[in-house]
């Protein structure tokens, strides 16, 4: 033993550290990652970066409605670098409010279906039997339907609202979390440690969420960040089509139907560029995903 | 085998009911159908004898159980904005629906096949990486933007393509088509296009890598060994084998391309199916929102009925999996 070289603690790669120089080996995983937390940090601090409230009345002013790209208000005292919409309203501000939402809605509902369709999907897989033929008997029905139309049923009964389109998501979604997370429990059951807990008489409750869950974890957080993408694109098609949020709350979506109607008349600039913002939170959260995607598939591993 | 069926068949009449009853529940129980069917200016007598004769006195289950029966009659109710039959309005629209789908289908194979065998064979070249980097594009792209900018760019800027509605349509058995008039023709490229995006960038992926499996097989070796044309092994030996796949998943997808025409429709004023259940939904047309949403789920459900019986047949596997599942 004495003869083995000197290990200095810098030599060890821990698994984080692993995990992080996979992870920077593609440059456009980085690129995706600076774009990501860009996106992340205009949700959270939106309101303190915004030049204006756009959902206050008191400082709109209709005359400075359906303004181009750089265009002065009024009073002179606002630029309006991406141009106002029809009531005045600062592209700019708008844009980084509508982020705001959506990425709030494609989160907590994520959140929320991950939790649902995880547990239903652990269940399922360490239970067997009837329960696991019911769970996914269910899964298999849900998705042999288009997403938009299941989504589409359910706000059709409900109506808009922020509550409700979260609700929709998440009926929309618990399934591919059920079935991903069956596969991988299905897996994982069979191996030593939770035959050993199953010796120490430990509760099915406590292997299930205790052993067996924190090792399905990793990967299905790929699958995870691929549907807040995919989330945030429902979300902003179905408030594209009035039936997602409602006009108090924007979304991205939201704010591309109302600049859609300006179109025809040439004032591109309502709609295109709340879509360019759309378009690079769900590009950044793909890009991260794919690279997670890669760097935890443990067969494309070289070592 | 007929087990199966049977038990397919079952399972699918379930799921059916199932979503009538969700619809039913939620369409005539939660809002009070009350408001909407009376006058509010009417007596409290009217009110009574209007309640009894829309049957809105009996139990939940027995309306139910009406609801039914008119439904598999082929009555889904009238239509409010318009006063006539729901299934007659969905009727009317399903033809111009149907067109799209079927030319966003054909256009997602007749792009996305050459474009996957341009990439799959040139696999490092330019064309190749452009292509691939394309069809990320067009899973990731919100369809119903992409939409406007088409609009935006094709219509509005260039002024090539009329940006909304069928145009010109000609009847044929009775059913008006838009392909048949150049004007037609002209409507149809846009909303065609935007509809079939997300499968051009799928037919890509798959043929891009069925065609690259497909290179390393033994026919391909012998039919070079046989001194054939690459143009003749490519065209002829190679597409034949790959096709199968992609025209399956394609197919599949047929059912997805008519719930995704709500959009395409929305955007386009195309007056189909689509366009029909958001106006529907806006104007609060209940009864025209019923008949869509179990028209669509009955429509599916056949659809899978039929691939899961045609898989069946085809490949025993299947079977063998579903009895042990």
């Amino acid at each position: 033993m004495t003869e083995a070289p000197a290990v200095t603690p810098t030599d060890i790669e821990t698994p984080f550290r692993r995990f992080l120089r996979s992870y920077l080996a593609s440059k456009v995983a980085v690129f995706g990652l600076v774009l990501l937390a860009l996106v992340l940090f205009a949700a959270i601090a939106g309101p303190f970066l915004a030049p204006q409230n756009p959902y206050d009345l008191k400082v709109l002013d209709v005359m400075d409605s359906r303004l181009a790209p750089g265009g002065v208000s009024g009073d002179g005292k606002m630029t309006f670098l991406l141009g106002s919409d029809e009531q005045g309203r600062d592209m700019v501000s708008a844009i980084l409010y509508g982020i705001r939402t959506s990425v709030l809605v494609g989160v907590v509902s994520t959140a929320i279906a991950l939790v649902i369709g995880l547990s239903l999907g652990l269940w399922a897989a360490y239970l067997g039997g009837r329960f696991d033929g019911f769970v996914m008997r269910l899964v298999d029905i849900q998705l042999s339907f288009p997403p938009i139309l299941i989504a589409l049923i359910l706000l059709a009964l409900t109506g808009p609202g922020l509550g409700k389109i979260i609700v929709a998501l998440v009926a929309v979604k618990w399934a591919y979390y059920a079935r991903s997370a069956r596969s991988i429990a299905l897996v994982e059951r069979r191996k030593e440690y939770i035959e050993a807990a199953t010796c120490l008489g430990l509760s099915t409750n406590r292997i299930i969420f205790k052993h067996l869950l924190p090792n399905c974890l990793t990967p299905l957080l790929a699958v995870t960040a691929l549907q807040v993408a995919s989330a945030i694109t429902l979300e902003a098609t179905l408030s594209f089509l009035g039936l997602g949020l409602p006009p108090t709350e924007p979304s991205l979506g939201l704010l591309i139907s109302n600049g859609s109607q300006y179109l025809m008349s040439g004032k591109y600039w309502i709609s295109v560029f709340p879509g360019v913002a759309l378009l690079v939170v769900v590009v950044a959260i793909n890009l991260v995903a794919d690279q997670l995607r890669d760097v935890l598939n443990p067969r494309l591993q070289t070592q | 085998m007929i087990a199966f069926i049977v038990r397919r068949v079952l399972q699918s009449v379930f799921v059916l009911l199932i979503m009538s009853l969700l619809v039913f529940v939620g369409i005539y129980a939660i809002g009070n159908p009350v408001d909407i069917l009376i006058n509010p200016e009417a007596t409290q007598a009217e009110r009574a004898a209007t309640i009894v004769a829309f049957g809105l006195d009996k139990p939940m289950w027995v309306q139910y159980g009406l609801f039914l029966q008119s439904a598999v009659a082929g009555d889904l109710g009238r239509s409010f904005a318009y006063s006539t039959p729901a299934l007659t309005l969905i009727a009317q629209r399903l033809p111009a629906t149907l067109e799209l789908a079927v030319v966003a289908m054909l256009v997602s194979i007749l792009l996305g096949v050459p474009l996957g065998l341009w990439a799959g064979l040139r696999r490092d070249g330019f064309a190749g990486r452009t292509i691939m980097s394309l069809s990320i594009l067009g899973f990731s792209l919100p369809t119903f933007w992409v939409g406007l900018m088409l609009i935006m760019l094709f219509s509005v800027n260039l002024g090539w393509l009329p940006s909304s509605g069928r145009g010109q349509t000609v009847e044929w058995l009775g059913i008006p088509l838009s392909f048949l008039t150049l004007d037609g023709l002209k409507h149809l490229v846009l909303p065609a296009l935007n509809l079939s995006l997300f499968n051009i960038a799928l037919v890509i992926r798959l043929t891009h890598s069925g065609t690259q499996e497909a290179m390393l097989q033994d026919y391909v070796k012998f039919a070079r060994a046989k001194g054939l044309a690459s143009r003749r092994i490519i065209g002829v030996h190679v597409l034949k084998n790959i096709l199968i796949p992609i025209v399956t998943v394609i197919a599949l997808q047929f059912g997805a391309l008519i719930a995704f025409a709500i959009v395409t429709e929305s955007i386009f004023a195309w007056p189909g199916i689509g366009k029909l259940i958001i106006d529907s939904i806006r104007v609060l047309d209940r009864p025209v929102v019923v008949a869509y949403l179990l028209l669509t789920v009955t429509l599916f459900i056949v659809i899978n009925l039929i691939v899961d019986v045609l898989y069946s047949v085809l490949d025993p596997r299947v079977r063998l999996s579903d009895a042990r599942g």
